[in-house]
């Protein structure tokens, strides 16, 4: 089927401002975005920079706004959003080059929520024992693959660049909920600050926005809640 | 892993052309095979046997046993660092079948593979990578290696362009762990992601260490048709089966105690035979898995992200309709030669190259022979990422930095600026279809003599087209043509030692399947071979297989 493909472009290197090209051309309908912009890359103008890696929705490099939605370009088919397809980097960050934008910041307040189990007390010889049901607690968070969709669809976070953002507080319910982590505690004060969960105005962009289908906006208030129950 | 061991005692950065959170480790979906014996009785001896078999007696035992021994303590090791493996009832990590993995040396299947849903890969790369955080790990992401530096007999760094900026750079180093994956984007058909092009495994091999096994390299059975993506064997642990386009469970006839449970390059070989006489659905090159009889709930509550992908990229119900697969270029046997401490080893003699250490799909020690088993490659990682690590940590007390060579990023430079300036009027992408293509065709599930020798052609005259390329892009910031015009000339060396290999190999041994020469040979091919970069050409040799325990006998399943 035949699309036009209009693609946001900005080479700090040459250009002033970002500006859109369009391309039209061929591509099946069952085909990825990903593989239009590849079409483009390798066909017409070798110049476009965009990430990618695994292609079908697990590395979490490519996700950008199709369409005005933020969505992983390797998991929209052509023929869902053809046969206009405008396609423009995630916001919120610094663009480096074309859809490509600065990660690093993301990348901080994924840190700062401690992202890791906390437990110091000497491991069994064999595994810590943890039910079914324990285990199904925080199925929903480790799903996340930190690409980004949910935070940089939040207006919270594009006013205010401050804001922890979803994706860090999904990695932090992971821990949070998880029975073997002792850490939720110190975890919990660092969601409670002013940059914290209190931010999120349940605005539920995130949740729709999610490639990998977790209930965002459910696991923010889950750890607002926890905050409340903490504290009184 | 490795650099787990090492956070905190030496000064250690990982170096990658990714972020470490894109990597494709993360893509695993079935599990991590250990003989926990937590939902049946196993033993790390059966697994041993069964990577052996699997492998079709070209595994090097005394490896295959450090695999499956350590394989156990690393799973309980992964589990104390945080993985959220699926439970049992009474709360151990729980286990499923997997395609191979049998009880008593082969007298039925077991259930061996822990896993996290159907995405342990994605659990393992984020658990890692989290404690990398956690203990202050140094990641310079986005930063492509584009030299590994050599200099004699001595690893002393490697060279890396700054994806941002186009800058290169030198790391100095005292050790050097490569990690770097598999290259199955040399075929059309692959679960390989784009980045996954063997890139610093061509560049030792320029360098002179010599390549390992590269004959060998899997099909997968059940990749989504065309599209490349895998779908979990763990789908057929849980019951689901094959069927062609009779409808007929075609594997009972080819292996008859495991079934669809047999080994990937048994029946990727089995559904290329089945299509050539004619039973592929609708006459076609592909056939069914068929996963309709099975429990909605087991589908979507330990296969979700495999009935995500059949909903998202074929707009089928997994749970109501059978699912179109065929044989996917999934993951390289061969690769850089090392000992079991994860020591590059240069030569027949085993002679270890200092400094240099290589583990995972990059890398070859053994274990995975002829045909790796599923859930080896998570087993493999962790395993010998660890004892790497820990051996770079013993070495590196009498190591010190060797003296780079006078102009480090020479070479490099050079290559790059080969491209940059230059006046070429070839187009990479064309160069890139007719390499994949050619290799699917000719060097893929069954391979013969004259379709092997027409494969060295192309890919020799792909060669030299690759010296011509046209580059449009001639700036420095993210200049993803740049990078993917080296990617290719790393393929194009790859593919030209696999296919070389696959010529010299005269019989039939696991993922290797040549229709001139259907039987395995022991008497002549019991042995590894090895590819040496060398001017005009490459140069073959081979080394024995270390046989410990399990004799060689013919491989029913």
């Amino acid at each position: 089927m035949k699309i036009t493909l209009r693609i946001k472009r900005y080479n700090p290197e040459v250009d002033k401002r970002p500006h859109w090209e369009q391309y039209e051309f061929d591509m099946d309908p069952t085909d990825r975005v990903l593989d239009a912009l590849q079409y483009v890359q390798w066909k017409i103008d070798g110049t476009l920079a965009f990430r990618r890696s695994c292609a079908h929705g697990i590395c979490g490099s490519d996700a950008m706004r199709i369409n005005g939605v933020n969505r992983l370009a390797c998991k929209v088919l052509v023929q869902d959003v053809a046969p206009r397809i405008s396609v423009e980097p995630i916001r919120g960050f610094k663009v480096l080059k074309d859809l490509i934008v600065d990660i690093e910041p993301f990348l901080e307040k994924y840190r700062q929520v401690l992202p890791y189990l906390i437990n110091d007390e000497p491991p069994p010889e064999k595994e810590r024992l943890q039910s079914p049901e324990e285990r199904e607690r925080f199925d929903d968070t480790t799903k996340c693959i930190l690409c980004g969709a949910c935070t940089t669809a939040c207006p919270v976070f594009w006013y205010n660049s401050e804001y922890l953002g979803p994706a860090a507080i999904v990695a932090a319910h992971r821990f949070v909920f998880d029975s073997r982590d002792r850490g939720a505690e110190e975890r919990l004060a660092i969601l409670a600050q002013k940059s914290g969960v209190w931010r999120c105005r349940t605005i539920f962009n995130c949740t729709e926005a999610c490639p990998r289908g977790i209930d965002v906006t459910k696991a923010i208030e889950e750890i607002k809640r926890q905050i409340i129950l903490e504290r009184f | 892993m490795a650099a787990l061991q090492l956070a905190g005692k030496v000064d250690v950065a990982v170096v990658s052309k990714l972020y470490p959170m894109r990597s494709h480790t993360g893509t695993a979906q079935g599990g991590i095979g250990a003989a926990l014996g937590n939902t049946e009785p196993d033993s790390w001896e059966w697994h041993m046997f069964d990577t052996i078999k699997g492998g079709d007696y070209l595994v090097d035992q005394d490896a295959a046993e450090v695999l499956c021994a350590d394989a156990v303590e690393v799973v309980y090791f992964l589990e104390h660092m945080g993985l959220p493996f699926n439970r049992t009832p009474e709360g151990k990590i729980d286990q499923r079948r997997f395609g191979g993995h049998t009880r008593e040396f082969g007298q039925g299947p077991v259930r061996r593979s822990c896993y996290a849903a159907d995405r342990t890969g994605h659990m393992i790369l984020q658990t890692e990578f989290q404690q990398c955080i956690r203990r202050g790990v140094k990641f310079y992401n986005e930063f492509h290696v584009v030299d590994i530096l050599i200099e004699n007999g001595r690893c002393c760094g490697v060279v890396a362009i700054e994806l941002a900026t186009g800058e290169l750079h030198t790391f100095h180093a005292k050790a050097v762990m490569l990690a770097t994956g598999g290259f199955g984007r040399m075929y059309q058909v692959t679960s390989n992601a784009h980045t996954l092009t063997g890139d610093c495994v061509a560049q030792v091999f320029r360098r002179g260490v010599p390549l390992e096994d590269m004959e060998f390299f899997q099909f997968h059975p059940t990749g989504i048709y065309k599209k490349g993506i895998l779908i979990t064997e763990g789908a057929r642990g849980e019951g689901g089966v094959l069927v062609n386009g009779l409808g007929e469970r075609f594997m009972e006839k080819y292996a008859p105690t495991m079934k669809d449970l047999a080994p990937r390059d048994m029946i990727s070989q089995v559904i290329y035979k089945e299509i050539r006489e004619g039973r592929g659905v609708e006459g076609k090159d592909y056939v069914y898995l068929d996963l309709t009889h099975l429990d909605p709930q087991v589908i979507e509550r330990k296969l979700p992200d495999i009935a995500d992908f059949v909903r998202t990229y074929l707009g089928i119900d997994p749970t109501q309709k059978p699912i179109p697969v065929q044989p996917t270029a999934h993951y390289a046997m061969g690769g850089i030669p090392t000992d079991i401490q994860a020591r590059v080893v240069i030569d027949e003699h085993n002679t270890p190259l200092p400094g240099l250490y290589a583990a995972g799909e990059c890398a070859c020690v053994s274990v995975h022979g002829a045909n790796r088993l599923g859930t080896n490659s998570l087993v493999d990682i962790i395993v010998f990422g660890r004892r790497g690590g820990r051996q770079m940590l013993k070495d590196l007390q009498e190591l010190d930095f060797a003296p780079l060579p006078n102009e480090p990023e020479a070479r490099a430079r050079e290559e790059i600026e080969h491209f940059r300036s230059g006046s070429g009027t070839e187009s990479a992408h064309a160069i890139r279809e007719r390499m994949q293509s050619v290799m699917m065709e000719k060097c893929g599930v069954l391979r013969s003599a004259e379709g092997l020798q027409e494969a060295l052609h192309t890919i020799q005259e792909l060669k030299s087209c690759h010296r011509n390329i046209k580059l449009t892009d001639r700036g420095k910031r993210f200049n993803m043509e740049l990078l993917e015009v080296l990617e290719l000339g790393y393929l194009l060396d790859l593919a030209e030692v696999t296919v070389t290999t696959a010529i010299a190999r005269q019989e039939s041994r696991g993922a290797h399947f040549r229709e001139d020469f259907p039987v395995r040979d022991d008497a002549n091919w019991l042995k590894h071979s090895l590819a040496y970069f060398a001017d005009g050409g490459i140069k073959l040799a081979s080394k024995p297989v270390r046989i410990t325990r399990f004799e060689p006998k013919e491989r029913k399943y």
